[in-house]
């Protein structure tokens, strides 16, 4: 599927994130992934969307998106260089035996132990996305628990 | 200056310039019809449905341009407004509609008449606010009205919650300017845009206008007429457009789609080139979306950018206010000679754009539209219509002069939109003259207005075109579903048995129009022959205040031409 990361930035009101995802939802698109936090100015949020669909779909999403009162802009990273990033928590099964294996792979990967217990070891990872799904590719034999992924936070890696 | 929200709310309104507005009171609305009770500036109108009261407002705004206003209560008030609502989102008609809600800290609660406004409103208002301070209100009630009329307008949703409405603000000003950061539409065309655009104009053979409502928002009526002129362009209005070119005038090609002009139609298969301004290619024009248009290549101006290449791959999109793109563009093309273009489009027309088989038997609908604009045209009368085959006629048939003469459902289709919105045009323009052309069928939906209408004698003009079905779809039943009548025979019921079809039922049409109108005090006339119609008109036009004309008309005419649905436009019925 092909997908595409788009920032966007909105007043911080109760409401601007239903009128985001209902943009979404009445007009068929699909979101892969969806964050939202506060910024530099306490104002405005910023969101960071990953749309499924093909050119045709995300020009009208980004049109979409821009006729939205509470959107203030909306930024298509596409072919701009960007810094992209998500994180995650993942538990995985853990014997003794298997611990040292784990821990080595984990730390090819620049994971962190977030807290061992007695049969599972718990890592985050703050990576690339891909990176991520490559982790989670390999970390899968040894029995995963429990994940959450962030979804992705991305940045242009410089102002024009 | 010290004032409670319910006051600010009338200051506001007063300010926008509001001088007309139509509601219907509640409890959690009391405070607000409290305030408006002193408001000598402004006429409220009770209405007798809320969903009236948004149609109301809505013809308004259509007739003057300026913004209409309706207020409801809570919960049922409230939901009533949002057919009305809807309605006026899909033609981008400027509206705010204020409805009153539960008191802030019963928000959420599920508590008596409280219904999620701002969650129903949402995906059919251009934007809405819940206003939890009284300290937001002025600021809001600012940028509702803004909202509302610029750039690509639209009805905008005010909830307030009934403390909100009592509390007082000691330090109210009502806002000069506005300013916001996340709203900022566009105007002025690209200038690069609409030197292109001009350009390939130069080079089209065999060019063509197509034109929408846009231009009646943006009053781009006479920079329209100048291209045209200038260009020797044959100009086609889609419904929402119609009266933003003469009528009569010999470049126009009337409406284009479904049950559009063939000529019009024609000619986008034919055209070398399409100027669209400020229509959106709705699949009611279109037709096949693939197969529209061929040769052609497209300019799209448009105020919204979200319209371009949304339907159709435009080649040069000019986003920006129809009146100032045209006018630009105006100064850049070169007059165009007629050409055989121009002959091919006269041949097409032959003189006239739609026809039908008279009869002196049955009155034939399309004969009462003919002469309703004869006996009409040369006053300043505005025309109304419900939604159905009648209001097809009537964009056939009636030949348009002037923007904001014509006030159609477009977008939405809704039946029961034409009464109240002739009544709202009516009281918008210091009670013009408006004449609804109605559906035996639709005008049952708002009937209740009559009511409205008698009592402030506004001067509506009903006409009702019976032909004792909802002929709109008994047409597709009979075209494309074998003629099985499931639900479209007005006379019908379970009291029915066999049915031999129109002429042969014994069961009475009800109700009785014309005693129904006397019942709320409106003169009512009826016409059963085509000799008697042009009198029937005249006797309800001639008389003063509001009058109900019925007409018994052939039972099962159809709309003609009619490309079918999701069919390429070349692929014209003309008859059965
Ligand atoms: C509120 C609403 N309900 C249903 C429809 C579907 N519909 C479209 S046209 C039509 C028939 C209208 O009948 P009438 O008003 O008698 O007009 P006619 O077509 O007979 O001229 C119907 C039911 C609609 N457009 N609006
Ligand atoms: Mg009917």
């Amino acid at each position: 599927m092909n997908t595409r990361t788009i920032s966007v930035l909105v007043e911080n009101h109760s409401g601007t994130l239903s009128r985001i995802s209902g943009l979404f939802a009445s007009r068929g698109y699909n979101i892969s992934s969806l964050t939202v936090g506060e910024t530099e100015d306490q104002s405005i949020s910023r969101m960071t969307i990953v749309v499924e669909g093909d050119d045709a779909i995300i020009e009208q999403v980004v049109k979409q998106l821009n006729k939205l009162i509470d959107v203030i802009k909306v930024i298509d990273f596409e072919g701009s260089p960007v810094i992209e990033r998500e994180f995650i928590l993942v538990r995985v099964d853990s014997t003794k035996s298997s611990r040292h294996e784990i821990v080595e792979l984990a730390d090819l990967f620049g994971a962190k132990v977030a807290y061992v217990g007695a049969s599972s070891i718990t890592f985050e990872l703050c990576a690339p996305c891909d990176i991520i799904n490559d982790f989670i590719v390999l970390i899968k034999p040894y029995g995963v628990k429990e994940l959450i992924r962030t979804g992705k936070v991305a940045m242009a890696q410089a102002r024009k | 200056m010290k004032k409670k929200g319910a006051e600010i709310l009338v200051d506001a309104l007063i300010k926008e310039g509001v001088d007309v507005l139509f509601g219907y009171p509640g409890g959690q609305a009391i405070p607000i019809f409290d305030a408006l009770y002193d408001a000598k500036e402004l006429s409220v109108v009770l209405v007798r449905h809320e969903q009236a009261a948004a149609h109301a407002a809505d013809g308004y705004a259509r007739a003057t341009g300026k913004v209409g206003v309706c207020i409801a209560t809570s919960g049922p008030g409230a939901t009533n407004l949002i057919t009305g609502i809807a309605n006026a989102y899909l033609d981008s008609i400027p509206m705010v509609a204020i409805t009153g809600q539960v008191s802030t800290p019963y928000l959420g609660t599920d508590a008596f008449q409280e219904a999620d406004m701002v969650g129903i409103s949402r995906p059919v208002t251009k934007h809405n606010f819940l206003v939890k301070d009284i300290r937001e209100l002025p600021a809001i009630l600012k940028q509702a009205f803004y909202i509302a009329r610029t750039g690509r307008p639209g009805p905008v949703l005010v909830d307030l919650p009934q403390d909100v409405s009592r509390a007082v603000l000691d330090d109210y000003e009502y806002p000069q300017e506005i300013s916001m950061r996340s709203y900022k539409p566009t105007i002025v065309g690209h200038p690069r845009q609409i030197q292109k655009a001009a350009e390939l104009i130069k080079t089209a053979e065999r060019p063509m206008i197509y034109a929408g409502g846009g231009v009646i928002t943006s009053g781009a009526h006479e920079e329209l007429f100048e291209l045209a002129t200038k260009l020797n362009a044959p100009v086609t209005l889609t419904l929402m457009g119609l009266g933003a070119f003469p009528g009569e005038h010999e470049l126009f090609m009337g409406m284009p789609g479904m049950h559009g002009s063939k000529t019009a139609n024609l000619a986008f298969q034919e055209a070398d080139l399409i100027i669209s301004v400020g229509a959106r290619f709705d699949d009611r024009v279109t037709g096949h979306v693939g197969s529209f248009a061929p040769k052609a290549k497209i300019i799209h101006l448009d105020i919204d950018p979200a319209a371009i290449s949304k339907i159709v791959r435009v080649d040069i999109p000019v986003v920006g206010d129809a009146k100032n793109v045209l006018a630009a563009l105006n100064k850049l093309v070169a007059p165009r000679e007629p050409s055989e273009w121009n002959e091919t489009i006269r041949k097409w027309k032959d003189g006239k754009l739609f026809s039908y088989k008279q009869s002196d038997k049955v009155i034939k609908p399309q004969y009462v539209i003919e002469q309703l604009y004869n006996l009409t045209k040369d006053s300043d009368a505005l025309i109304a219509t419900e939604v159905g085959q009648h209001q097809m006629w009537t964009a056939q048939y009636y030949r348009f002069a002037r923007p904001r003469t014509f006030l159609s459902s477009g977008g939405l289709g809704t039946m029961g939109f034409g009464l109240p919105a002739a009544m709202g045009a009516s009281l918008g323009l210091g009670r013009r003259t408006v004449v609804d052309v109605a559906g035996d069928g639709s005008i049952q939906m708002n009937i209740q207005e009559l009511a409205t209408i008698a009592i402030n004698r506004i001067p509506v003009k009903v006409v009702i075109l019976n032909n004792e079905y909802l002929g709109m779809v008994r047409q597709w039943q009979e075209m494309f579903w074998n003629k099985r009548y499931s639900s479209t025979c007005l006379r019908g019921g379970t009291l029915c048995d066999e049915c031999k079809g129109p002429g042969h039922c014994k069961i009475a049409y009800v109700p009785d129009f014309v005693k129904l109108a006397e019942s709320y005090s409106i003169p009512g006339f009826r016409a059963t022959k085509p000799s008697d119609v042009a009198d029937t008109l005249r006797q309800g036009l001639e008389i003063e205040g509001p009058a109900l004309m019925e007409f018994a008309v052939a039972n099962e005419e159809n709309v003609f031409p009619m490309v079918p649905a999701g069919k390429p436009l070349d692929q014209v019925m003309e008859e059965l």
